[in-house]
């Protein structure tokens, strides 16, 4: 069903890795909108065409054809420095194995993307300790990833995401290598900021738990969406 | 945006100090070579320079005969004669001071005590010539040179065999069987190219010509130039004289031979600065060997770091940025890698220098042309790799195991 002024529009989108007979055609043809300020749950099998999709939506890859909207922009005739200035602005990135840089403090790591920004050392300071204290890390701000369990790691990847107040999280598997207190804690977390900070949520999953508490989930199957699903909100 | 680059490779540097310091080890060595090679080679060639200009500086030494000791086939080349040097001291212009020399060979006796040494058969002007100086009593007295009385002026080698500790001024010795008192002491002037300069007996030339020599010849005549002129005119005019007042027609060659001592100076001193530059060179090769080293340790670290530059560039920053973080990374290193050498270089050649004893001539030209060219180190080796990680494609990068 068409959404009204979605900040992402994909048309026609395919990828094909590879040439001439070995070619794999990963994406055959996607259309999906998504809304500003939705949380949605990407999930399918291994080899659906979810992680290609998300890493188009995350700007780090380029369609093989058809348009990709962010924002009524192009993305697609984007070069590879507008994209990543592009996801400098406005994207924050959450990985499964959370991607903190190891031997640097968790305020160090959280200053990372306003460096690339230009920020000065006292911007960065405030607004990497307001970030930290949004997933509740404040007091750990000067300790590094070998000295924070999974979970704690995993907020201060967020943090990571959000201190540039970015329009939309993208998070691949958040929850992959945490139990399941720890996982929910963090959905809790996601969950929070979508509502709060109105950043629209973009999380791929495997576990039907986890896309539980979102509130659009698209299914992906052999390079399609195969349905997308709402859920009804009271 | 150079600023916060600077910052990140100093947070890089700072994460893995060990590696740090050992990929910046082989610059250390290769800039403390260099520098201390050079610093200690500028040291020698002073040295050479200042023992050389202990000969006496810009002196022109005329001798009798071609070249250093050629016999050749016809009679000996007649010796120079007293009027020769009156007409050098008043028809040559640009002369400081002329003295004849007088060469002879013997044993000096003191209370039993031996010392085979050189006698020196010359005038008060010689001191002048050759900047000589008298440490302890005095030069002769003219009415001591008119008449050629027996004095002599020892130097110091003599001194410390003969004498041994007790006060030679005013006494007593021997030399060649003749009575002589000594009237002074040389300053120490030390080996100069020429051997123990201490080892010698000055007389007046007139006792020397009369016992020794048995004729009134000079086989030597020092001339030193006045340093308003120009030791080679000076050097020309020198030898036109001696053509004209020894009967040489034009087609003949000279029998007589004029020699300038900068020119051994200039020669020994370009000796030691070519060594110093073989020796500087080869030091320089290990500076390039530290080069490749910083190359191969950054190649490494981008292919261990090959995950955290996926982050970097999903978070945002532009190939352009990871490329300069990294060459900065290896830039810094170099440069630090500089400094610390620069920093041993000047402990390794104060140390050293006293023990080749050779003056310590500290050269801030060497230091900041060595500093320079480990920084240029640093961006050409450290190139490739900071290519190499802003290459990476974001997505393969953060999956990199």
């Amino acid at each position: 069903m068409p959404i009204a002024d979605p900040i992402i529009s994909l048309r026609g989108v395919t990828k094909v890795y590879g040439e001439g007979p070995t070619a794999f055609q990963a994406l055959k043809g996607i259309d999906l909108d998504i809304a500003q300020g939705d949380f949605v749950a990407v999930m399918g099998p291994s080899g659906s065409g979810k992680s290609t999709t998300m890493n188009i939506l995350g700007c780090l890859d380029v369609p093989s054809a058809g348009t990709f909207l962010f924002k009524n922009h192009h993305v697609e005739t984007l070069d590879r420095d507008q994209r990543a200035l592009l996801r400098r602005r406005y994207l924050g990135f959450v990985f499964q194995g959370f991607n903190l840089l190891s031997r640097t403090t968790a305020l160090e790591n959280v200053e990372l993307p306003l460096i690339y920004r230009g920020e000065d050392k006292k911007t960065r300071y405030d607004m990497g300790m307001a970030a930290l204290d949004k997933v509740g890390l404040k007091d750990w701000w000067d300790h590094t990833p070998a000295e924070l369990s999974g979970g704690q790691q995993q907020r201060v990847a967020i943090a990571r995401a959000i201190v540039t107040h970015p329009d939309v999280l993208l998070a691949d598997e958040p929850t992959g290598n945490l139990d399941s207190e720890r996982s929910v804690e963090i959905m809790e977390l996601l969950t929070d900021l979508n509502k709060n900070s109105g950043i629209t949520v973009l999380m791929v999953t495997h576990e039907p738990d986890m896309a539980a508490f979102a509130r659009t989930i698209v299914h992906f199957k052999d390079g399609l969406v195969e349905r997308v699903e709402q859920k009804v909100t009271a | 945006m150079l600023g916060t680059t600077i910052t990140l490779a100093f947070r890089a540097i700072n994460r893995h100090k060990l590696r740090s310091f050992l990929t910046t080890l082989g610059i250390i060595i290769g800039v403390a070579a260099v520098v201390t090679m050079v610093t200690l080679g500028n040291g020698a060639t002073a040295a050479v320079r200042e023992q050389i200009s202990s000969l006496g500086a810009n002196v022109l030494q005329l001798r009798p005969g071609q070249g250093f000791g050629r016999g050749g086939g016809g009679p000996r080349p007649p010796d120079f004669k007293e009027r020769d040097l009156t007409a050098i001291e008043n028809q040559l212009t640009g002369v400081r001071a002329v003295a004849p020399v007088v060469q002879s060979s013997g044993t000096a006796i003191y209370e039993g005590n031996n010392w085979s040494t050189t006698v020196y058969g010359t005038t008060s002007a010689y001191s002048e010539v050759q900047q000589w100086k008298i440490a302890d009593g005095r030069l002769f007295l003219s009415e001591e040179e008119e008449a050629g009385r027996p004095v002599c002026i020892i130097g110091n080698t003599v001194r410390t065999n003969l004498f041994q500790g007790t006060e030679p001024i005013g006494k007593r010795m021997r030399i060649k069987g003749v009575s002589c008192q000594v009237v002074g002491v040389l300053a120490t002037r030390g080996q100069g190219g020429f051997g123990d300069q201490d080892d010698v007996v000055v007389m007046p030339i007139k006792f020397v010509q009369r016992r020794f020599t048995g004729d009134r010849d000079i086989s030597q005549i020092m001339v030193a130039v006045d340093d308003a002129y120009d030791t080679s005119t000076v050097q020309a005019s020198l030898e036109e004289l001696m053509r004209e007042r020894r009967k040489i027609k034009p087609a003949a060659e000279d029998n007589f031979n004029v020699f300038d001592t900068k020119q051994i100076s200039d020669t020994l001193t370009g000796t030691t600065t070519i060594l110093t530059q073989i020796v500087g060179a080869v030091a320089a090769i290990s500076l390039l060997v530290g080069g490749i080293g910083i190359m191969n340790i950054m190649l490494v670290s981008v292919t261990e770091r090959t995950r955290e530059i996926g982050i970097r560039l999903a978070i945002g920053a532009v190939a352009r940025e990871v490329l300069l973080q990294f060459l900065v990374e290896a830039i810094v290193l170099s440069c630090l890698g500089g400094l610390i050498g620069l920093f041993l270089a000047l402990i390794a050649t104060a140390a050293i220098a006293p023990l080749m004893q050779v003056p310590f001539l500290f050269d801030i030209k060497v230091n900041i042309i060595a500093f320079v060219f480990s920084a240029a180190i640093g961006v050409v080796f450290g190139y490739f790799p900071a290519r190499r990680a802003a290459a990476l494609n974001p997505i393969d990068a953060l999956r990199h195991e």
